[in-house]
Parts: C-alpha cells; structure tokens; sequence
C-alpha cells in the first residue's frame, strides 16, 4: 500500500506539474499582462518600472520559476477587483458551492435511490419505463435551460420561489451557511435541485443496474427460499450490498458537481466559487483565475488519488498487478 | 424493448436480397421513436442550411430591424407586415430567424468539433491499439489523465485562456472530446487486431497506414459512430452552456445557447419568449440526437444481437 502510494504520488504531482505550466503560458505569455496591470495613461518610464517590478523584463523560464515558488507558498497574487489575496477570495466563497454540492448529492441519493429500486425491481412496467426515459432526460438536457424553465416556473409565473441569491444565512463552524434557515432553504431549493439533475439520473441508472444484478444472486434466492417477507429482503438484502457502489461512485462524483456548480451558480446568482470564477473571467482578473484553476486540479488529482487507492483497497487484482 | 421483437429471422434469407444496408435501415426503423428522431433531425439540418430562404428576415441585418417592434408578445404582427410567431427580442428582431440562424452556428460548431475529434481520437486510438507498448501506454495515459476532469472544467480552462470565438470553442470542444473517441477505437482496435483478416494483411505485406485505414478502421466503425452521435449531442449542449456562460462563441455569431443567454435578462420581468423559445430549439435538436444514437446503438452492438 505504502509502495503503491509512493510510486502514484509522483505521478500526481507530474500532473500538477504539468498543469501549471499549462495555465501559466495560458494566463501569463498569451495575453500581454502589461497591458492589464498598467494603465495606459502612464508613461514610459512608469512603464519600464512597472514591468521590472513585476518581474515581466525577466526570461520567461525565471518568471515561471518566481510563479511556481508563490504557488507553493499559496500565493498567487492579489486580486485585481477586490484588491485581497485571490486565494483568500475563493475560500471565502468555498462554502456556498460546499453547501450547494453537498445538497444536492444528498437530494440526488434521496430521490434516486427509490426510483432507481422501483425500476430494477419491476424492470417491464409502464413507471419503469417512464423513469428510464425520465433519467436519460436528465443526463442530455442543458442543465441551464432548465434551470431557466424552473425560474420561468416558480419564480415568475408562482412566485413561489425567490430566483437568486442566498438569502438569510446563519454563522456556524467559521462561515457562513443558508440551509439554517427557512430563507435560506427557500433560496436554496431550485439551486439544489438543479444541480442535482444529473445526479439523480445517475443515482437511479447505478441502482437500477445494481438492483438487477443482486436480484439474481443465490443469496437472494435463498432469502425466497427461507420465506423472508419481500420487504425484508428488499431492504437487508438488496439495498444493503447496491448502497455501497452506489454512495462510492456518488461521492467520487461530487468534484465534477463541484466543477459543474459554475453553472448552477450563474443561472440562480448563488455567491459561490463558481459564480466568482466567470465573473473574473468577463473581466479578466486573472490571479483569481489561477488560483481557481490551480485550486480545481488539485482537488482532481486528489480525488483520483483516492479512487486509485479505493480501487486497491477493494479490488486484489490491482493490488497483485502493482506488485 | 422494441428490438426483442426483431430477433434473428428463423427463416433462411436468399442471398443478395439482404444488404448489409438493408439490414441496418430494416432494424432502425424497428423504433418509431428513433425515426421520429430522426426526421425530427432531418428537419432541423434542412432548417439550419436553407435558413436564410427560409428565415422571414436577416435578424443581423440592421437595416430590416425595427426598433418599434421591440418585445412583441408571440404571434403579433409587426411593422414589416408580417407576423412574428415566436416573438421579438428587445431590437426588435424576429425570434424564429434568430433561431433559424442560431441553429446553423450550434450545428457548425457541434457537427465540425465532433468530426474533428472523430478524426484525431480514431487515429490515435487505432495507432494506440496497432503498436501496443510503449505507444499504447503514453496515449492511453493521457486519456485517462484527460477523462478524470469533468469535460465543464477542461472547456472552462481553454476558454478562460484564449478568450471566446467560434474556433476557441471549437478548439475546446475538440481537445475535450477526442479521448471519447481515442478510447472507444482503441477498445475495438483490441478485438480486431487478433482477427484472420489482418494477419492475412500483414502477411501480404501491406503497408502498415493501409491496413490500419483500410482494414482496421471500416471494422472499428460501428462505435464510434455510435460514441459519434452521442458527442454531437453532448457537444452542441456543451457549446450552448459556456455560450451561457459568456465564454463561448461571440455575439456577432450567436448560437442557441448565446439567444438563451440575451433573453435570461428580460425572464424575470415576464418576457419569457425570448429566452424560452431558442431552449425549446435547442432540447429538440438535442432529444432527436440522442433518440437516433439510442436506436443506433442498439443496432450496431453486436452484443445486443442473439
């Protein structure tokens, strides 16, 4: 296991290696930051001590350098809006997309899960079909859209529902949360089921499968044979030996809900990361930009690291070909 | 469902009455749906290439734009004499022609990025799975690398780089989908290459890129066609979301996902059409897509097959 980790860990870090110099030719050669920094009435003196004081007049290999040592101590520079360390700035709009990913995950397993049963249970009916039509529905419409039906829906046409912002929120472990409070939870639903679409189309295409797979296993079979009451084999089980792929993929999942909430969050103005990201990028703020980059790889190359590591820890196979 | 109705025919087919085409039309048209499908889509690439002639006006012509008839309810008529069924956005410009015209640039822009990615994964993929080895690993490492990141937050980095336009967009779409294809070819690639057909070719001496492009590939077809089918849907989708996010293509070239864009302004004070009705556009080409890669996977998978 140790062995294992060592040798994937430098992998890891290759790929975050990588990464940055992917953003960093991107963000710093491609445009000219000059223009960005400086204004254009100054000078040209001002200039000339602008570019040195920024380091721009070096070669491009010492400012990737000077870039890759501010990374690592978690600096990547100040926000040119907010005039706040960039960093500082998305961890302070972390909780809201924290809050928002979590809800939804939770809401796609609550509503997946009995869809998804039903389905695997009784394959061949009319409902089932309908929720199979219903969850291929869920994974090809644009999110987007239908955020702006369910808007059109429940904010315009009912008023049932406020269509944007937080609303009302409670201060509880050093930041600030929505779902505390009744406002709160008013302005979190449409979000939340939103983004939650996907999931739960997900959630019930993983337990339908699950379900019919298990279905036909001898345990089952022998649950039958001793007279166990259906629900009693549904629940023990059935449920029991799906929950656990089910939650494992679901929860692995919550990085690209986390990547996907960038959309969620422009459509109903949820304050979060998400949102922050394409408002600096329609103004180009650019160490925002890398610092959501950088800050959104690293969480991909951990949560890959974990699966790697999950995958061994469940599957022998993997663990004898590693050897 | 519909498919277990079609089941081999018992009966013996006289030979050269059945095409393998004739095969393939026969099983597709099994589905009712998959045909609605497909001539649903028929329609709208019919709609998309003759929309000009089609269109009631050029909506980026300034000169056939009245200001006057800014946000018309659906179906008013204007002050051109005629009527606007969908409704008129905050210029004045007529909603049907916008779509019309946004239909071609989401349908450009998916169609060119999947065939483009088709190109560049097939090839890859098939070179990965010939030489097998040290090949095979490099490309099959990156694809791996590529496929772990959401294809929202790959597209997010490009754009956020290069700045919108058509060819950026493109270019995302293209760098995010080509591993779909790399990996599928390379899958099938594996089963093919140990087949009697390609040791013959290999005996015969062939140049490698013929067998690889004239033996390989046409056998390798069937998934990747169906994994074709399904990108074009998930790529125009892909396409009209970061157009939603102001990331994608410019607003001299709005596509469907940028008129959705224009008119989520004017939703909240009750002006739904303008945004409503390019959604509806977009969900029906997406929908048909998507019913016509079904049925084609169903088809084409040998496995489904008794």
């Amino acid at each position: 296991m140790v062995s294992y980790l060592l040798r994937r860990l430098p992998q890891a870090a290759l790929t975050m290696l990588v990464m940055s110099v992917v953003v960093f030719v991107g963000v710093f050669a491609i445009g000219n930051p000059v223009d960005i920094l400086i204004s254009p009435q100054a000078t040209a003196t001002e200039r000339d001590n602008a570019i040195r004081a920024l380091g721009l007049d070096l070669p491009i290999w010492q400012q990737y350098w000077s870039f890759l040592v501010n990374l690592f101590q978690g600096d990547v520079g100040r926000s040119f809006v907010f005039n706040v360390s960039a960093l500082h700035l998305i961890m302070e709009r972390l909780p809201a997309t924290l809050e928002l990913a979590l809800a939804s995950t939770l809401l796609g397993l609550v509503i997946g899960m009995p869809f998804g049963l039903y389905a695997g249970l009784a394959p061949n009916s009319r409902v089932s079909t309908s929720i199979m039509a219903g969850s291929i529905l869920g994974f090809s419409l644009p999110s987007f859209w239908v955020g702006i039906v369910m808007i059109m829906l429940f904010s315009v046409h009912l008023g049932w529902l406020p269509s944007g912002g937080r609303g009302d929120t409670v201060y509880w472990l050093g930041a600030r949360w929505s779902f505390l409070t009744t406002d709160g939870l008013a302005h979190m639903a449409m979000p939340v089921l939103n983004l939650a679409l996907f999931q739960i189309s997900m959630v019930i295409r993983l337990t339908r499968a699950g379900v019919r797979e298990v279905i036909l296993s001898d345990y089952v079979k022998f649950a039958r044979a001793k007279g166990l009451t259906e629900t009693r084999i549904i629940l023990v089980h059935v449920l029991k030996n799906i929950l656990i792929p089910v939650i494992t993929v679901v929860g692995l999942n919550l990085g690209t809900v986390i990547a996907f909430a960038v959309v969620t969050e422009t459509i109903f103005s949820w304050p979060g990361m998400g949102k922050l990201i394409i408002d600096s990028i329609n103004v180009l703020d650019r160490p925002v930009i890398v610092a959501y980059l950088m800050l959104m790889v690293l969480m991909f190359v951990v949560i890959n690291l974990l699966v790697d590591l999950a995958y061994m820890v469940l599957d022998p196979r993997v663990r004898l070909e590693s050897r | 469902m519909a498919t277990s109705v079609h089941s081999p025919k018992p009966e013996i087919r006289k030979r050269g009455e059945q095409t393998p085409f004739r095969r393939f039309v026969s099983d597709f048209i099994v589905s009712r749906l998959a045909v609605l499908g497909l001539f649903v889509l028929g329609l709208v690439v019919l709609i998309a290439i003759f929309a000009p002639l089609l269109a009631p006006q050029n909506p980026y012509d300034l000169a056939q734009l009245d200001i006057l008839d800014g946000m018309l309810q659906p179906g008013t008529v204007g002050g051109g004499g005629y009527p606007y069924w969908l409704g008129t956005d905050e210029q004045g410009r007529d909603m049907l022609s916008a779509i019309f015209f946004g239909l071609r640039i989401s349908l450009f822009v998916g169609l060119g990025s999947a065939i483009l990615a088709f190109v560049i994964g097939a090839t890859l993929g098939l070179t990965a799975a010939y030489f097998g080895g040290k090949v095979d690993a490099a490309i099959m490492r990156w694809v791996d690398l590529q496929l772990s990141f959401p294809a929202i937050l790959v597209a997010l980095l490009i754009l956020s780089l290069l700045g919108r336009g058509v060819l950026n967009v493109m270019l995302a779409l293209v760098i995010v989908e080509w591993a779909y294809y790399a990996r599928t070819a390379r899958a099938a690639a594996l089963v093919e290459r140990g087949r009697e057909y390609i040791e013959a070719a290999q005996c015969l001496a062939l140049p490698t890129s013929r067998i690889v492009y004239r033996h390989l590939l046409p056998n390798c077809l069937p998934p990747l066609i169906v994994i074709g089918t399904m990108q074009v849907a998930s790529a125009i989708a892909l396409e009209a979301t970061l157009s939603f996010l102001g990331l994608g293509v410019p607003v001299t070239e709005p596509s469907l996902g940028l008129l959705i864009s224009n008119g989520y302004q004017f939703m909240l004070s009750g002006n739904y059409w303008v945004s409503f009705y390019p959604g509806v556009a977009l969900l029906v080409t997406i929908v048909a897509i998507n019913l016509v890669g079904d049925q084609l996977r169903d088809v084409l998978n040998p496995r489904l097959k008794t």
